[in-house]
Parts: structure tokens; C-alpha cells; sequence
């Protein structure tokens, strides 16, 4: 089985607001890595989970199941779940897939958080 | 052109508000298809679901790339008899429109899908509104420890209300049997007989209410009305018939 090309790191840059900077390819075997990332997110006591895919390489239509499953465990959790970070490619895909309609995407860091921890949507 | 070098952006089906459909032979029946909108898994009702159907080509000196690339060829060759794909899909391109005609113990259903991505190991289907699946069906191959593995991974919520109860009573089986017969027969095109395995993870069990609304695209329903109605129209074209001169 082939390895994930995916690593993931995670932080707390305000209180509640975790932020995951994806770097490499979503694809179907980066499952755990996500999953291993929203687990660390939640012990840090986030309520907004940021998906920063500034540094995404590649994504196939298996991440984009990734994406959906991730958003039902945010949900479960009673977390918020937005991304920043897109290119306009990566923009598209989410409105092919009408992902766009679950996860709120912010234009960058700074505005995603002013926006997630007190702001208006 | 936008100067956006995104690896693998052609790999992508561009957005597209509603779906359009090309030409069709005269024997396609396209009611459920021009016109919608695609519907992934955050639009269905049911419970959520991703279903993965293997099998490993043992013994077939065959790559994931050339798996895949006679899939796309001879994609519908693979599927059970009583369905059809038409529209202009044979190389499988991501942005190609098909519609689907399939029956159903003698019940005719008329629905489609999009191609969403394709590379040369894999490629995945959109759904419209009113299929039975709101979600994304994801075609592969790759080599596990020498050996190629084909597989199908269905992601998806049912539709609506109705859908969700067909799903529960029937359809769940039946779409196993679907893709047991589909990966079958590409085993079969590459001369091995290979074990269909599959299993099934519900990731979420809750019903989203607030897509209740789906029920008004349902294409069983619309396929079935239209057969219904089918005497009605033939009456109405025999009555508008100018008599000769």
C-alpha cells in the first residue's frame, strides 16, 4: 500500500482556535495523518479547526471524502470547521463539490481567525 | 489562461452551475440529467457511507496505469447488462456528461453522471440531483506489494427519504452486487479470476432532515411518472397529426 505524502502540523494561535498546516497531498492514504491531526486539535481544546492548504501539493477526489468525513467529526464535536490558504484551483474543486457549502473558506489566516474566535461570519 | 500551475489541475472537471448533456442516440432516455446540479455528499440525506470494493489482479502482469486505462475505454462493458451508459464519455474526461438507463426488475431509471477527475490511476463520478446517491464514486488501481488491485469507492448519502429507505431494504445489497459484478468482469478482461472483497464504514449515522427537499428531484419517481404519462403523450402527438390531404 502506498505511504502518505502528507504531514501535518498543528497550532493554537488564539485561545479555542487550532489551525492544521497541511503540507503535501490529500488523497485516500492520508487518513490518518488528518484524522491524527483533528485528534490533536480537540485535546487542544479547539472549538474552530482551520485547514491552512497553503501548502498542498495535490489533492484526487478520495481527499475530497477525507474533507467530508473531517467535517462530520467537527460537527460531532461541536466544532467549527473552515480553510484559508486555497488557490483558485483548489477554490474550484470546492465548488465542484459543493464543499463550499459546509466549510467556510477565508481568504487568509489572519482574516479566518478575526472571523472564527468573536467576529461576523 | 490564468498562470495557475496547479499540479494536476486538468485532472479537474471545471464548476459548473447546472449540468448540460451532449448529443444522445435516439434509443437514451435523458430525464434526470440536463439541468441539475451536482450533489455531493453534503447535500444527500441519509447516513453517510464509504464502501470499498477490491480486487487484486494476481497472476495478470498488468500495471495500475493500464488497468485504469482500459477501464476508461471500455468502462460500461463492465457493468451489469441491464444498465447503459450514454453521451460522449468514452475517454472518460473530467467534464464529460453521461446519462445512465438502467432497469430495475422491468422498472426503467433515467439518471446520469459527471466526470469529476481522471488521472492514469484513477477517476471518480459526480452525481446529480435525483440520483440515488448524493456523493462521489472513485475508480483506482494501485500495486500492493506486486500486485495490482482494482477498486471501487462509492462515498455518498442517499438522496432523500425514499431513497434512504429503498437503500436500507434493498439497494444496499443490490449495489454490492453491482460493483462484485463490475470488478468481475475487469478481472475477467485480464484473463484472472480474482477475489471480490469489499466492506463498508458507516462514518456517519445521522439523517440531514434539512435535505428533505431532495424528494422533488427524486429520479425514480420522475422516470417512473414519465412511463406513467408515456399512453397520454402518444394520444396528444396521434390527435396534434394533421389528416392527410
Amino acid at each position: 500500500m502506498p505511504e502518505a505524502s502528507i504531514s501535518m502540523d498543528v497550532r493554537v494561535p488564539v485561545d479555542a482556535v487550532a489551525v492544521i498546516d497541511i503540507e503535501g497531498e490529500i488523497t485516500q492514504f492520508a487518513e490518518g495523518v488528518l484524522q491524527d491531526a483533528h485528534d490533536q486539535a480537540t485535546r487542544k481544546g479547539a472549538t474552530v479547526v482551520l485547514l491552512n492548504f497553503s501548502g498542498l501539493d495535490y489533492m484526487n477526489s478520495s481527499g475530497i471524502g477525507l474533507l467530508v468525513t473531517l467535517l462530520v467529526r467537527t460537527q460531532r464535536n461541536r466544532q467549527q470547521l473552515g480553510a484559508f490558504g486555497l488557490s483558485e484551483h483548489y477554490r474550484e474543486i470546492f465548488q465542484l463539490t459543493r464543499l463550499d457549502e459546509a466549510i467556510v473558506i477565508h481568504s487568509d489566516e489572519a482574516t479566518a481567525i478575526a472571523t472564527t474566535s468573536g467576529g461576523t461570519p | 489562461m490564468t498562470g495557475d500551475a496547479t499540479p494536476g489541475k486538468s485532472r479537474w472537471a471545471k464548476p459548473v452551475e447546472e449540468l448540460s448533456v451532449g448529443d444522445l442516440p435516439p434509443e437514451a432516455l435523458n430525464l434526470n440529467v440536463s439541468g441539475k446540479q451536482l450533489s455531493g455528499a453534503v447535500q444527500g440525506f441519509g447516513q453517510l457511507w464509504q464502501k470499498t470494493y477490491r480486487v487484486p489482479l494476481a497472476g495478470a502482469a498488468v500495471t495500475p496505469q493500464e488497468v485504469v486505462k482500459v477501464w476508461k475505454a471500455e468502462y460500461t462493458t463492465f457493468w451489469p447488462e441491464d444498465s447503459n451508459l450514454y453521451g460522449p464519455v468514452a475517454d472518460l474526461e473530467p467534464g464529460d456528461v453521461g446519462v445512465i438507463n438502467a432497469s430495475q426488475s422491468g422498472v426503467r431509471l433515467s439518471t446520469g453522471v459527471m466526470v469529476m477527475y481522471a488521472d492514469d490511476e484513477s477517476f471518480a463520478f459526480a452525481l446529480p440531483q435525483g440520483h440515488i446517491f448524493a456523493g462521489w464514486i472513485t475508480f483506482s488501481a494501485h500495486d500492493e506489494d506486486g500486485t495490482t488491485v482494482a477498486q471501487v469507492q462509492p462515498y455518498f448519502r442517499t438522496s432523500d427519504p425514499m431513497y434512504e429507505l429503498i437503500f436500507t431494504v434493498y439497494f444496499h445489497r443490490k449495489e454490492d452486487e453491482i460493483w462484485y459484478h463490475t470488478l468481475n468482469s475487469l478481472a475477467a478482461r485480464f484473463d484472472v479470476a480474482g477475489e471480490v472483497t469489499h466492506d463498508a464504514e458507516r462514518i456517519d449515522t445521522k439523517l440531514q432532515w434539512r435535505n428533505v427537499g431532495n424528494i422533488w428531484h427524486n429520479a425514480g419517481m420522475r422516470t417512473a411518472l414519465h412511463q406513467i404519462a408515456a399512453p397520454v403523450r402518444s394520444l396528444g402527438r396521434i390527435a396534434g397529426r394533421k389528416p392527410d390531404a
